[in-house]
């Protein structure tokens, strides 16, 4: 299938979906549970951009995710801000401007992370993520503008755009996101940029001496993957309306990109959406009944299961099964 | 002209890798002239595979200039240096396991081949010419194949293609032929003498003598780091330092 | 200006103190990761282990910490081991792609965490000793006895492990695999068994490193998460392999550590080990005394 007609079907999908669920589904939990789900597949999706198609691992999804919410908590503030200090009125600045501006941002501290680090072996560069998500809440923690640790209230707009409860456009928002995410990564699958950073992860010496220039490529990677998480973080304010470093840096968003890619299968685009879905639902239905840590452990365990038994997912499971009924 | 020997085309000056306080290549001077067939042989452990690391642009040499086609070389990365012109075929195998064979060649098409100013392949074009180097090493049948479907002489097939997939000047084969019968070392020597026929200048990474003797125009040893013989493969293996490296005192 | 100077030398003091203890937190990882290239980074949901059982020996026995961790090192030993068997047979042996073993290593700390959680709770816990309170008094300088101790005895464990590590057989066994495994196999060794025995002693550490931990300081399961940089810094920084390295790297990580707390609030901390860890990775492969 040809990437043009891939977006033609994902976007029909996406459209589909929001204008079905927009008549037939009135119950608000709805769209709050979905919006999680839709979140995590961009995450999911994100992070295999980087982890499963290049072999980089990031375990500071978190830092990119927050500092995408932060970015719009800032541009929340701004317009009083630069009322009470200069005396200029602009009018709020609408969220769709602030998911590109928490993808540039997210995107271009991916870039600097990559490039301080990828030259090296990919162990240093998933220790490096590690760090820098804490060092994210560090600045974050000290920061007063956005309320430090105390956290910040953001205030949901009055009216909604699409004449619909603000948070049924949030979740529109994220679906549209969804649809991008997915679009992106089957993109890079069938391109030159996707066998460039497939040769990275079989084999990078290898790539470096066929002309892969790897340095480019992993960057790159980095960088979409970087700004697809901070586009997904960036509605977090206005759908928690309390914003805080703790749950914005919940380790949850850390293990689950990584459990949902390695669950549901890492070498291709469906592997992350299957994860995302399963996972993600699976746990909005937990939470009601039992506490999040006993469902963060779960999330834990079949990680560590899933790597050691299914490394390839369950993805992989399906294609070795099929492979098996043709012998 | 190919076949005949020309000007300089790779020029090594005072090359020097440490890998901490171990010295493993020491003052290397070496020149290697347009369509030569030179054969570089050496003990375990002397260098020989360092060398050609640090001529690659794999490992970087701390000491030393290197000059290929008049361009300096120091400072180039390994892919740079790749789509000037210099090739190697690694001495374990390293193919790019998720994909098929005809996929394996395809990478240096598209990222070296493709990568250099002129003529770009389509990807029509880009498929045939995988096709044609497949052809060429015997493993046309198995294109749709992954590598660990293959025998270790396929891959070792496989990495010598697709290192001339990337149209070199000048190719490392590096312990190519390790381990191979009597008939399997002919066959892959045949098709070095072809590629060099076609005016790719080989430099031959081996320990098989007899293979080595009789392809290279001229031979080089290294022992411990220190280049101690270059000249006619005849006059160098009478070299009595090198026969003392190989038989010891 | 004399008290910022009195502030300063108390700084760089409690930073060397709080830097020999940072040199055990970060032994085990010098072994595991520095000699034997696997990347736990599960190293602090082990020490974190190490707090838990002496705060629960404390509070039920009475128990010294520091007993505690010595007595505990033969069961975090057959846990190491373990690990690392269980490392073997799913990673190692298929000589699969980093990224499964480390997403393993993750999956262990993050399971590590969340159990602790679940267990104990997220208040802070702390033990009781005699040791902790006191301080002795050397001029202005004050050397608190819950941060001397552990300095005292870490130092003590690295110097230990350095001796062995060079003096016996299965010591210098761990040191040629660390440098050639091939080698090894090559002269009827198994490099597994030496691996494991590696690991084992480098989570072994971990019972001791815990128990000095929370004596230095009250712990609750989400510090273990503060500890990766500052560790990945030191063993990075120290040049992998080098024990006396390692030494010098946790020595000036606590002291830059300990002045920045003090100068500009503790909630800055975690920051510092960053920064470490990016010009230790900056300055590689030779860190300070590297191989």
């Amino acid at each position: 299938m040809r990437a043009g007609t891939f977006w033609l079907i994902v976007i029909a999908v996406g459209f589909a979906f929001i204008v079905v669920s927009r008549l037939y589904l009135t119950n608000e939990y709805f769209y709050f549970a979905g919006y999680v789900v839709l979140e995590y597949i961009v995450l999911s999706t994100a992070w295999n951009i980087l982890g499963g198609y290049t072999g980089y691992t990031n375990f500071g999804t978190g830092a990119f995710f927050a500092t995408g919410a932060y970015s719009s908590a800032v541009l929340h503030k701004l317009p009083a801000l630069l009322h009470t200090t200069f005396d200029w009125t602009i009018p709020p600045i609408p969220l769709p401007v602030m998911i590109l501006v928490g993808g540039l941002i997210s995107g271009a501290m991916g870039l600097g992370t990559g490039y301080l680090t990828l030259r090296l072996r990919g162990v240093f560069f998933a220790i490096a993520t590690l760090a820098l998500s804490i060092v994210v809440q560090t600045l974050i923690v000290n920061w007063d503008f956005v309320g430090g640790s105390r956290g910040i209230y953001v205030i949901r707009p009055a009216h909604a755009p699409l004449g619909s409860s603000y948070i049924q456009y949030l979740f529109t928002l994220m679906t549209v996101l969804a649809v991008a995410a997915v679009g992106i990564a089957r993109s890079i699958e069938g391109s030159r940029l996707g066998l460039g950073l497939a040769t990275i992860r079989d084999d990078e010496l290898a790539a470096e001496a066929s002309g892969v220039p790897t340095l480019r490529l992993k960057l790159i990677a980095t960088t979409i993957s970087g700004g697809l998480m901070g586009m997904a973080g960036a509605p977090l304010p206005y759908y928690v309306t309390y914003l805080d470093p703790t749950s914005s840096f919940n380790l949850s968003y850390a293990v689950n990109s990584v459990a949902m890619p390695v669950i549901g299968g890492m070498t291709s685009w469906i592997g992350p959406v299957l994860g995302a879905i399963l996972l993600g639902t699976i746990q909005q239905v937990a939470t009601v009944t039992i506490s999040s840590a006993l469902n963060l452990l779960i999330v834990g365990v079949l990680l560590i299961l899933f790597v050691i038994i299914a490394p390839n997912g369950i993805v992989g499971l399906v294609r070795s099964w099929r492979r098996r009924k043709e012998v | 002209m190919p076949g005949e020997i020309g000007d300089t085309l790779l020029e090594v000056t005072g090359l020097g890798k440490r890998f901490g306080g171990f010295v493993a290549l020491d003052g290397i001077d070496l020149t290697i002239a347009r369509g030569e067939r030179l054969g570089l042989i050496g003990p375990n452990g002397s260098g020989k595979s360092t060398l050609v690391n640090c001529l690659c642009g794999t490992l970087h040499n701390e000491l030393g200039t290197i000059v290929f086609d008049g361009k300096p070389l120091n400072g180039l990365i390994a892919h740079q240096r790749t789509r000037l012109g210099l090739a190697r075929s690694f001495q374990l195998p390293k193919p790019f396991h998720s994909m098929d064979l005809v996929d394996n060649i395809r990478i240096p098409l598209l990222y070296t081949v493709n990568a250099r100013p002129g003529h770009h392949l389509t990807a029509a074009a880009i498929t045939e010419r995988c096709m044609e180097l497949l052809r060429d090493v015997g493993l046309a049948d198995k294109a749709r194949r992954r590598p660990r479907d293959l025998t270790q002489v396929e891959m070792r097939s496989l990495e010598l293609a697709r290192a001339v997939a990337t149209q070199p000047t000048l190719l490392f084969a590096d312990e190519a032929m390790a381990g191979l019968s009597h008939s399997e070392v002919e066959e892959i020597l045949a098709v070095l003498m072809r590629l060099n026929e076609q005016g790719i200048t080989i430099v031959l990474i081996e320990h098989i003598m007899s293979a080595v003797m009789s392809f290279s125009t001229r031979l080089v040893v290294l022992v411990a780091g220190h280049k101690i013989a270059d000249g006619l493969p005849q006059e160098a293996i009478r070299n009595p330092e090198v026969e003392r490296a190989y038989l010891g005192e | 200006m004399l008290v910022s100077l009195d502030l300063l030398v108390n700084a760089i003091v409690a930073g060397i103190l709080l830097g020999g203890f940072y040199a055990a937190v970060s032994v085990g990882v010098t072994i595991s990761f520095g000699m034997l290239d696997i990347a736990n980074i599960a190293q602090p949901a082990f020490i974190l282990l190490g707090c838990y059982a002496a705060y629960l020996t404390n509070l039920y026995f009475g128990l010294d910490p520091i007993l505690t961790g010595i007595l505990m090192t033969p069961a975090f030993f057959v846990l190491g081991m373990a690990v690392y068997r269980l490392y073997y047979y799913a990673f190692e042996r298929r000589g699969d792609q980093a990224i499964q073993g480390l997403a393993f290593f993750f999956g262990l700390l993050f399971v590590g965490e969340v159990s602790l959680v679940l267990i104990f709770g997220v208040d802070y816990r702390f033990v009781e000793a005699s040791y902790i309170g006191p301080s002795i008094h050397l001029g202005w300088v004050d050397l608190p006895l819950r941060m001397l101790l552990p300095c005292v005895f870490s130092l003590l464990m690295v110097g230990l492990l350095q001796l062995y590590l060079t003096r016996s057989f299965i010591g210098r066994a761990i040191l040629a695999v660390s440098q050639d495994g091939l080698a090894l196999q090559l002269m009827a060794a198994s490099p597994t068994k030496i691996k494991q025995i590696a690991v084992g002693i480098s989570i072994a550490t971990c019972a001791v490193a815990g128990s000095f931990l929370i004596i230095i300081q009250p712990v609750e399961p989400s510090i273990g998460r503060d500890y990766i940089g500052r560790i990945f810094a030191i063993c990075v920084l120290g040049g992998m392999t080098s024990f006396p390295g390692m030494l010098i790297a946790a020595m000036l990580l606590g002291v830059v550590e300990s002045i920045t707390a003090t100068f500009y609030g503790p909630s800055w901390a975690p920051a510092v080990s960053f920064g470490f860890l990016l010009v230790a990775l900056a300055v590689r492969p030779a860190g300070l005394m590297g191989r």
